[in-house]
């Protein structure tokens, strides 16, 4: 009889990067031993568009539609975004109208992003039939920005100052109808998909964040409050018209596993979709008479540098913009919430099962067009 | 804790390392920050993250900008527990190989901010644990938000540029 010795060593496997699960193209580089991942390495630039040079050769407004294509399903939010950096250094008050406008915008927006993320999760994991009801009613939202802006992904609505055009007449009845459609569509997606108890086992007790590894690695919305920390913008840093309306901030407690599960980072969602519905309706309410745009001339910032955040779906979206006076910006950063995100992916998956890492991407709800930028 | 009371406890504790405070005027808008100097930059994000007064817990940013003279490296922090905010300012004269100490160590999310100004502006950072490109291809040359770039005329046999 012969001695044989069993050789074992770790295996290399490459996911994506054109693999459905990475919601874009993201490879990573998983190290395993058999089905257990003992690292996870990310990488990244498949999407990159050389947003930041791009911005440096042409003015402020022409900049906008670049930054509508970072977070494609969120472009309202990222035009929000961009819009107050610039107005910060230029020193403009907004009309109440227009703060309105974006308010309500922003807030469908994030309601359209949540819904897919929610119903892209669920694919990750394995049902497919929250998946159609998600898009089904995403298609709704869209309806509503097309008779707004004219466009259904990539709006380019909120402008320096303001935004392009005031509401469509006949567009408040037709948000609060979606408003009204929505609420009980919420509870379906409860039922069905977030106390399911197939999808509690797949995501409970996976990918743990504790919040100090969230705090360290500087994540930022629903990741950051699914680990439990009560932070959102919109409250605690508020900007825009957030002071003058009532919602409350949904943390992950580890209702079904661990707090920072899986779990918890999507239920956050889940939750927060009801308080965006309750911010729209306050603000249909409350939107006043005026003008919809700043009566701005030029778009010339004078020299100097400002930073503004805002809350996206993803986390906060910063800005660094620095102006030399001219008409186009001397250099702007755009600090994504997803980028930050993704960079924990190695921690967060080490010793899970490789199943797991695509719940655990999946959790993090990436859009890797703002990742690679 | 105010911006100004920020300023005079890093005077105090790093005396020549603070370098100054700049307040928005009629010259320069937007947000004040305080300036230090290169080679006392991780001591001083060190202090700024561990003094129990200041516990800067959050990295929100770092960003890279090339003024052609030299280049600067700006952090932008907020605390949890205090709730106050401070921007940090870095001058790297130097052009052809600039160096500046990670601030890994104290943050874990500046792993990936640091390897993106590596990979675009070309700023090394000394004890980074994985330095190296992010955005672009590992092969490319030279760093394009540097003002005086030059596109590759090739890449792989692929015309880059119009």
């Amino acid at each position: 009889m012969t001695e044989t010795t069993l050789q074992t060593q770790e295996l290399r496997i490459n996911m994506g990067p054109q693999h459905p699960s990475t919601h874009g193209v993201l490879r990573v580089e998983l190290v395993t031993d058999g089905e257990i991942v003992k690292r996870a390495i990310p990488h990244i630039g498949y999407l990159h568009r050389c947003f930041e040079k791009h911005a440096e050769n042409i003015d402020y407004m022409g900049v906008m539609p670049f930054v509508d294509r970072m977070d494609y399903v969120a472009s309202m939010n990222n035009d929000m975004g961009y819009a107050m950096a610039v107005e910060k250094l230029m020193q403009v008050e907004i009309p109440k109208r227009a703060e309105y406008i974006r308010v309500i915008m922003a807030e469908l927006n994030r309601i359209a992003s949540h819904i897919l993320a929610i119903g892209t999760f669920g694919l990750d994991v394995g049902t497919f039939t929250p998946f159609m009801w998600c898009f089904r009613d995403r298609e709704l939202i869209l309806d509503i920005f097309e008779m707004t802006s004219g466009a259904r992904l990539l709006y380019n609505y909120l402008w320096i100052g303001g935004v392009w055009m005031d509401l469509t007449p006949g567009i408040e009845e037709k948000i609060k109808e979606f408003c009204d459609y929505f609420e009980p569509k919420i509870d379906e997606i409860d039922t069905i998909l977030s106390y399911n108890s197939i999808f509690i086992h797949r995501t409970a007790n996976v990918g743990i964040i504790s919040l100090d590894t969230a705090i360290s690695y500087g994540l930022t919305g629903p990741n950051l409050r699914g680990s439990g920390k009560k932070w959102d913008l919109r409250k605690d840093e508020p900007y825009s018209v957030y002071p003058e309306l009532e919602f409350d901030i949904p943390v992950g407690s580890g209702e079904q596993g661990t707090v920072g599960d899986c779990w918890d980072r999507y239920i956050v969602r889940v939750r927060e979709m009801r308080e965006s519905l309750k911010i729209v309706r306050q603000a249909l309410k409350q939107i006043p008479e005026g003008l919809f745009r700043a009566p701005i001339r030029k778009v010339r910032p004078p020299a100097g540098e400002a930073y503004t955040k805002v809350e996206n779906p993803r986390g906060e979206l910063g800005f660094y913009i620095v102006s030399d006076g001219s008409l186009k910006p001397y250099r702007v950063k755009a600090k994504s919430p997803c980028f930050t995100a993704i960079s924990c992916l190695d921690e967060v998956s080490r010793n899970e099962m490789i199943a797991d890492v695509v719940a655990i991407i999946g959790s993090f709800d990436i859009v890797l067009g703002e990742v690679d930028r | 804790m105010t911006l100004e009371d920020i300023f005079k406890k890093l005077k105090e504790k790093f005396q020549d390392g603070v370098l100054e405070l700049k307040i928005p005027d009629e010259k320069y808008k937007g947000d004040a920050f305080i300036m230090i100097d290169a080679k006392k930059n991780h001591a001083v994000l060190k202090y700024l993250k561990e003094e129990a007064s200041l516990l800067f817990d959050n990295l929100l940013c770092i960003s890279g900008v090339d003024y052609k003279d030299y280049f600067s490296v700006v952090y932008h922090l907020h605390s949890y527990t205090h709730l106050h905010k401070v921007v940090i300012k870095v001058h790297l004269q130097e052009r052809e190989n600039p160096k500046l100490d990670s601030a890994f160590d104290l943050w874990k999310g500046a792993n990936w901010l640091e390897r993106e100004i590596f990979d675009i502006l070309g700023i090394h950072f000394s004890n980074h644990p994985d330095l190296r490109r992010i955005l672009l291809p590992d092969d490319w040359e030279g760093y394009p938000l540097r003002k005086d770039y030059k596109t590759q005329e090739t890449w792989h046999g692929i015309k880059v540029g119009m």
